[in-house]
């Protein structure tokens, strides 16, 4: 039921009584406005932690090969373990659902060219499932396929600032770039969240830089990613049951930890999210007290208020105002307030992280922000703050008798 | 119009208690201008506030208008002020940030009019009072017997049975005292029926009849020649 002249009687009385509105506005904007930026401080630096896993996919292992450092069946020390095309199909093959995605790599540098243009880059040949590992995201032309791999064709995809460098913005799809003297057809162009040096890397199908550079089947490392339905136990035990088959495979000595090396990247993330998690709690406790203490703010306003407003309220009595009005005025008016004052708070706060947010980046805080359900949670709880801090006092001033009201001092 | 019985009220003070009215015997018709009078402590002040229902008696009757009154919770209570009563303060109880017609529509907003409606019996009474130039002029920018008049027009605007003045005049000076008698005796003069305590001699003179309280009980009662206030106006 909206009844317009209670509103009335409530928006005279804040804006006649400014500096009692603004008092008691001013402690629950102020509790809002810290709540905001911790919020919003908290969310940065979580997004900053999870930046750091951007690049890769977040169930990747990575598997190198290393020099055996101990003897073993007849083996001496110091022997080269050298991946091949058969270790990445006994990978892929002999491990069922629990790889996901998996791709070999072979790196090279070679100074790439077009027209005058020339420059370093780090070439990566790689099967086509490299592309979710790496999460790298083709916006023009297409990834590396299979179709290349079995052709052994001579195309490459190239980072979004490889064109930059080398196309000087012009288009670069369609176009031939010169890696060590031979021509490659540029089928697609990527960008990667990973940074700038991510970007400044040439793809191309792994056949043919083992044909074309040595002509031979020789892989330099071999990445993947496990099923994601695993949890994070399953995946440390699946990392740990391919290290022991790579070294059975290879005849490494089960203790030698440099020959195989498999690097999961579930226990690396899952330190870092603890911490996040950590500091999440703490940053909500610290949000939590704030917000109480803001609600105890108005809490002492109200009452003050009541106070201030004892004589009124008896006025307003003697003149046929039923408790139950008097009750309604107050705590409206504490609701109206408590919302508005929030509210401003609330906005202030997201103007400020707008605002400085991106100054932020150097203290690991990145995009600091607070979502829609934050606000709306927020709002409800002010409103109902701003009840519970009106209900009190209203409920005992409307107890209050005329005649103790209206006693001159 | 109004009658009290045996009226007793008395108040706690510590283990003691204190006996304040001691059996009060009133029968005011219509039409009446009564003045209750006594000296602090006499319980005059309780009188009337038992009397504008802002108090409540231990024992003893009161029936306003037909209408018995007791038991009253707070609810009641208000609807009864608001529907039977008007009442007159001596620090007038204006309320500060609301103008002229504000105030004295306000127990028309408890009665639950239209504010067209309120606007129009505010600015009406505020017009009998003779301020109607006055009406968006906060209290503070009134003189003492502006908001007197503004105060009276507010315990007119709900038309009440009984108008009741607590010391009315005793926050002005004489010249403005007398104008406000001028004014309540020409309500009286209409038919409305009025009560005043005071403690000042020549406010109770004029009124029609003095009911003098000592010590929580009546003294006298007696019908007095009225002294009209216009001619010290």
């Amino acid at each position: 039921m909206f009844d317009l002249d209670l509103w009335r009687e409530i928006f005279q009385s804040i804006s006649k009584n400014k500096l009692r509105s603004l008092l008691s506005g001013f402690t629950v904007s102020f509790a809002i406005l810290l709540f905001t930026l911790l919020f919003g401080i908290a969310n940065g630096l979580e997004n900053t932690f999870n930046g750091f896993f951007k690049d890769d996919a977040q169930n990747s292992i990575f598997i190198r090969p290393g020099k055996t450092t101990k003897p073993h069946k007849g083996f001496k020390a110091g022997r080269k373990i050298q991946f091949k095309n058969e270790d990445y199909e006994y990978l892929k093959n002999d491990f069922g659902n629990k790889v996901q995605y998996i791709t070999s790599r072979v790196y090279k540098n070679f100074m790439a060219s077009y027209k005058n243009e020339k420059n370093t880059y780090s070439i990566r040949a790689v099967h086509p499932d490299h592309q979710y590992l790496e999460k790298t995201l083709v916006y023009e032309g297409r990834y590396i396929s299979a179709k290349d791999l079995e052709e052994e064709s001579k195309v490459v995809v190239i980072g979004r600032l490889v064109e930059e460098d080398l196309f000087m913005k012009t288009v670069a799809l369609g176009k031939y770039i010169n890696l060590g003297g031979i021509q490659y057809k540029v089928v697609g162009v990527y960008r990667d969240d990973g940074g700038d040096n991510e970007e400044r890397m040439i793809y191309m199908p792994i056949s043919t830089a083992q044909k074309i550079y040595g002509n031979n089947d020789y892989v330099d490392q071999i990445n993947m990613t496990y099923n994601p339905a695993m949890s994070y136990n399953e995946a440390l035990s699946f990392s740990k049951l391919l290290t022991k088959k790579l070294k059975e495979r290879f005849d490494v000595a089960p203790k030698d930890q440099s020959a195989v090396r498999v690097r999961n990247m579930a226990e690396a993330s899952k330190n870092v999210n603890q911490m996040t998690t950590v500091l999440s709690v703490l940053i909500i406790i610290i949000g939590m007290g704030t917000l109480i203490a803001g609600i105890v703010g108005i809490a002492n306003i109200m009452i003050f208020v009541v106070k201030e407003r004892t004589k009124e309220l008896g006025i307003r009595k003697a003149l046929g105002a039923t408790p139950k009005s008097i009750v309604t005025m107050i705590m409206l008016e504490s609701v109206l307030v408590t919302s508005l004052a929030g509210y401003f708070g609330l906005l202030v706060g997201m103007g400020l992280l707008e605002l400085i947010g991106d100054s932020l980046k150097e203290y690991f805080i990145t995009n600091p922000s607070v979502s829609t359900n934050l606000i709306v949670g927020a709002t409800i709880i002010l409103i109902i703050a701003g009840a519970i801090a009106g209900y009190v006092p209203a409920k005992r001033a409307a107890s209050i008798k005329p005649i103790v009201a209206l006693r001159d001092e | 119009m109004l009658e009290i019985k045996q009226l007793h009220k008395s108040y706690p003070i510590g283990d003691s208690s204190l006996h304040v009215l001691k059996g009060i015997d009133l029968s005011v018709k219509e039409g009446e201008l009564v003045a209750i009078m006594g000296s602090s402590g006499s319980g005059k002040s309780t009188l009337l506030n038992i009397i504008g229902m802002l108090d409540e008696a231990d024992e003893g009757s009161y029936v306003l208008d037909g209408v018995p009154i007791k038991n009253l919770n707070e609810k009641k209570a208000a609807v009864y002020r608001n529907k039977f009563l008007g009442f007159i303060f001596q620090s007038f109880n204006l309320i500060n940030y609301k103008n002229a017609v504000e105030n004295v529509s306000l127990p028309l907003y408890y009665q639950g009019l239209g504010r067209k409606e309120r606007q129009e019996k505010a600015l009406f009474h505020l017009g009998k009072v003779g301020l109607k130039d006055w009406a968006k002029h906060l209290p503070n920018e009134l003189s003492g017997g502006q908001k007197q008049r503004v105060a009276i027009a507010r315990a007119l605007a709900a038309e009440p049975k009984l108008l009741l003045a607590d010391e009315p005049t005793g926050a002005l000076d004489t010249k403005t005292s007398y104008e406000i008698m001028d004014f309540i005796q020409e309500l009286n003069d209409e038919g409305k029926t009025i009560l005043i305590v005071t403690h000042e001699e020549d406010i109770a003179n004029m009124c029609k009849r003095v009911v003098r309280l000592k010590d929580g009980v009546i003294m006298e009662d007696k019908f007095v020649n009225q002294v009209r206030a216009a001619q010290y106006v």
